[in-house]
């Protein structure tokens, strides 16, 4: 080594985090001793280091001891690596000399054995010290961002993402999957806990984005494909034919109007209804040109009838249409595809599917909707008969480590909301099936004491069974719910005329693959990963992809707008900076030692690796290279070599890792 | 058992990647699970950027046992570079059979962002694994190797 690095080793007490498992001053002063010879000039210890006064600490060192390294031995870099790098820049030490090495997650709040736990400590800053000399001073890549935004799913998040963006001036693609933006809360019919008519409060929402000078409306459409990075997005996007021509329909509706084939809709109506096999999901739907559905159509299944081509008047239905494909290039990225309700078919014990009048919460929502099947009345699957007794249970499918050990958050008030309802429109005695009541936000609890005022009955009790088996006089032609009253210790047959399962939130069917398709990674329950659960909750771990709404988790319609309007404030302040800093984490090919064997060309999954034919050396496109470092691995000649984790960093890591135990066994082996 | 493999504590160099399984190690530092203090982790961008010397040199260097872990398969955040490492460990293994190191001193181990408390268990079984191995008395002058020689070789 021609020239000795002075590095500064700095140990973080986290108040008692750290220092209370392991021995933060004897680690200092241990590596200021024994890791001299590897150019430790000085060793500190400090209760905060990532406080302002913990950072001057650093600072001060930097400056008057002319440090050419550091190293922070604390908390994960995922959570300070840009605190102590900025640090460092503050002083004038270019911010890529510094290391932090994790001895909180990694070790003193996964360790109990206090003597091990400091005898770890030492190996991971002497790993970091070992490291840190062959840091190299790096400049972040800047590279411009597209100002366009990409958001997936048109539910409430994503509307709300799409409008504070579109406002503030920036184009966004929205892409919905339906034929119709709106989601979930477009079936609702009223809101808890203020019961104001969800279609009223969501519709101009809707056609504010279907207006929208910056919004591109893609419908009825999804995304096939997304490459490239933060700043420069490219996805492809496919429109499924319409067999409508947009740019002709009036959405006057004759086609509808006209058509003879009548499907149950299982999307929009729960199964509770039927539409057309050329429709609009529902009469406020955005756009407003509606969809022939191949499955179904006459026209597609036979080769004729063509009666909705006959009708209409601006000769705007295209049965040749094809799909569309699209490429889009945004900057960033916002997933809000929102959740599936839980299958109450797959709690038999519950009876759905097999007695008639067990409901779903989806289901009863469509029923009490006054645009809905049964123009918004309570009635039971004959549909004349108005139920006299309720009961509606509460966590199906949800705090079940059989199903879902997870609560979906919004079933009690939703449970709360039908009991309302139904006491509203039928008089009849509602039972609430619960295991606790749960109305944590504004306004919830109150709903909640409301209801109790209303007379509904409040049971604490998991429904074990709902059938139809009669046991008891008055139980004939009823469904019997059996539960015990956890508040009693009774076991109680509470017979109904019409139970309602308030089912759970569970992740869309495909959660995973679209995780794949953006590169962010699923929870074991299949939800999101947010960047960090209390901090960031609508970034993800790739930069310039976000999430809104109930992807990350249960939430209701006030807490999916906030996400949606995060997301939108995070992207924006983004988009303002114009550019962005990527880490400068990239391979290079050194030309003289590359013997153009392009072993390396066919290992990256990014097409940066480029091979000159005329000089025969292989060489990596710095935009298109990703970092990931497999290259540099799998070159037999070394001779790529990976910025931030190059070989010899490893190594020398390795061996700062390895230091004691080595002096241990040459202890053994001299004894 | 016998004392010395009840005595015996194995260091354990670890190569996790910075997407999945260093989170997961993250996840089970801040739920404060608990595993066995054994293994020291280096961080690498991509189970895909392991270079199988970085694990013999483990091993040069005093190691008892090599975790490998990165993205399950499918998931890995740079396409399928996880597959990559997944090949690497087989060649790994039989080589270091040639050399006459037991295959259960090398562990290759899938874990999500999502998995601490599977990085945490799989963590303790592979201590108690490897303690059952006893420890790796391999020629501890193989460690002498002149490393500065050896490093400019690698990076030349």
């Amino acid at each position: 080594m021609e020239k000795k690095e002075k590095i500064g080793v700095y140990v973080c007490h986290c108040g008692t985090n750290i220092a209370g498992v392991v021995n933060v001053g004897e680690v200092s002063a241990w590596a200021g001793e024994n890791l001299k010879d590897q150019g430790v000039v000085i060793s500190r210890d400090y209760k905060f280091m990532c406080s302002s006064l913990g950072q001057e600490l650093i600072q001060k060192d930097i400056k008057e001891l002319g440090l050419t390294r550091v190293v922070v031995a604390a908390c994960s870099p995922h959570l300070h690596e840009p605190t102590f790098r900025n640090a460092c820049k503050g002083a004038g030490l270019n911010p890529y000399l510094c290391e932090l090495v994790s001895i909180r997650e990694q070790d003193s709040w996964v360790h109990t054995d206090k003597v091990a736990a400091t005898a770890k400590a030492k190996a991971i800053i002497a790993g970091g010290v070992s490291r840190v000399v062959h840091h190299e001073p790096l400049t972040p890549l800047k590279v411009p961002i597209n100002p366009a935004t990409l958001i997936v799913g048109g539910g409430i998040a994503g509307i709300q993402a799409a409008l504070e963006i579109a406002d503030a001036g920036f184009p966004v693609y929205l892409v919905e999957r339906e034929p119709s933006i709106g989601g979930h809360m477009a079936q609702f019919d009223k809101t808890f806990p203020t019961l104001d008519c969800s279609a009223c409060i969501l519709t101009p929402k809707m056609v504010q984005v279907g207006n929208h000078p910056n919004i591109t409306l893609l419908t009825y459409s999804e995304v096939e494909k997304v490459d490239g990075y933060v700043g420069n997005f490219a996805a492809t996007i496919r429109k499924h034919a319409r067999s409508i021509i947009e740019k002709d329909c009036t959405g006057c509706g004759i086609c509808w109007e006209k058509c003879p084939k009548k499907v149950v809709d299982n999307v929009f109506e729960a199964g509770m209804g039927n539409r057309k096999a050329v429709y609009v999901p529902f009469p406020q739907a955005v756009p407003k040109y509606p969809v022939i559905d191949r499955v179904n159509c006459t026209y597609y299944i036979k080769g004729t009838c063509k009666a909705c081509e006959k009708f209409c008047p601006t000769n705007a239905i295209d049965f040749a249409q094809e799909d569309e494909v699209l490429n889009v290039e945004v900057g960033n990225i916002i997933l809000a595809t929102g959740y599936d309700p839980f299958d109450a078919h797959r709690i038999t014990q519950y009876g759905y599917g097999r007695l008639a009048n067990v409901y779903t919460s989806l289901e009863f929502e469509r029923m009490s909707n006054a645009a809905g099947p049964t123009g918004g009345n309570i009635v039971m699957r004959d549909g004349k008969t108005i139920p006299k007794v309720v009961g509606i249970v509460h966590c199906v499918g949800s705090r079940d480590k059989n199903y879902n050990e997870y609560c979906s958050s919004i079933c009690c008030m939703q449970s709360l909301k039908f009991a309302h309802l139904v006491q509203e429109r039928t008089g009849a005695e509602v039972y609430n099936f619960y295991i606790d009541i749960r109305t944590p936000a504004k306004g919830y609890e109150e709903f909640y004491h409301r209801l109790l005022d209303e007379g509904t009955h409040f049971i604490r009790g998991k429904v074990a069974e709902i059938s139809d088996a009669v046991r008891l006089p008055g139980e004939e032609g009823k469904l019997i719910m059996q539960v015990e009253d956890t508040l009693t210790g009774n076991q109680l047959r509470v017979p109904v005329d019409m139970a309602i399962l308030s089912v759970g939130l569970e992740p869309r069917a495909d959660s995973k693959a679209l995780a794949k398709t953006f590169g962010i990674s699923c929870s074991a329950d299949g939800w999101f990963i947010e960047r960090h659960p209390k901090l960031d909750p609508v970034a993800t771990m790739t930069e310039g992809v976000y999430i809104a709404g109930c992807v990350q988790g249960p939430k209701d319609i006030p807490a999916s707008v906030v996400q949606g309007a995060a997301a939108a404030a995070r992207i924006m302040g983004k988009i303002q900076q114009k550019e962005i800093s990527l880490e400068p984490i990239r391979a290079t090919v050194n030309a003289d030692t590359c013997s153009g064997c392009r072993i390396c060309n066919s290992m990256c999954p990014f097409n940066a690796i480029s091979f000159h034919e005329d000089t025969m050396v292989s060489e990596v496109n710095p935009a298109l290279c990703q970092g990931c470092g497999t290259c540099v691995a799998a070159c037999p000649a070394g001779a790529i070599s990976g910025t931030g984790f190059s070989n010899i960093q490893i190594l020398s890591q390795i061996d700062g890792l390895l230091l004691l135990t080595l002096d241990k066994k040459k202890e053994a082996v001299t004894a | 058992m016998t004392e010395e493999t009840k005595t015996f504590e194995p260091v354990i160099i670890g190569f996790t990647c910075n997407w999945c399984s260093y989170r997961a190690a993250d996840l089970a530092g801040t739920s404060r699970m608990k595993y066995a203090p054994n293994v020291r982790l280096i961080r690498l961008m991509c189970s895909g950027r392991l270079d199988p010397t970085f694990v013999f040199k483990a091993f040069a260097g005093g190691a008892d046992a090599v975790l490998v872990s990165g993205c399950h398969p499918g998931d890995c955040h740079y396409a399928n570079q996880n597959f990559k490492a997944m090949r690497r460990y087989h060649l790994m293994e039989r080589v270091l059979n040639q050399l006459g190191i037991e295959s259960g001193r090398l562990k290759l181990l899938w874990a999500s962002a999502a998995e601490g408390q599977i990085f945490a268990n799989e963590i303790t079984k592979f201590v108690e694994q490897v303690r059952l191995l006893g420890p790796l008395n391999w020629n501890t002058t193989s460690a002498e190797i002149p490393t500065e020689a050896a490093k400019e070789e690698v990076t030349a």
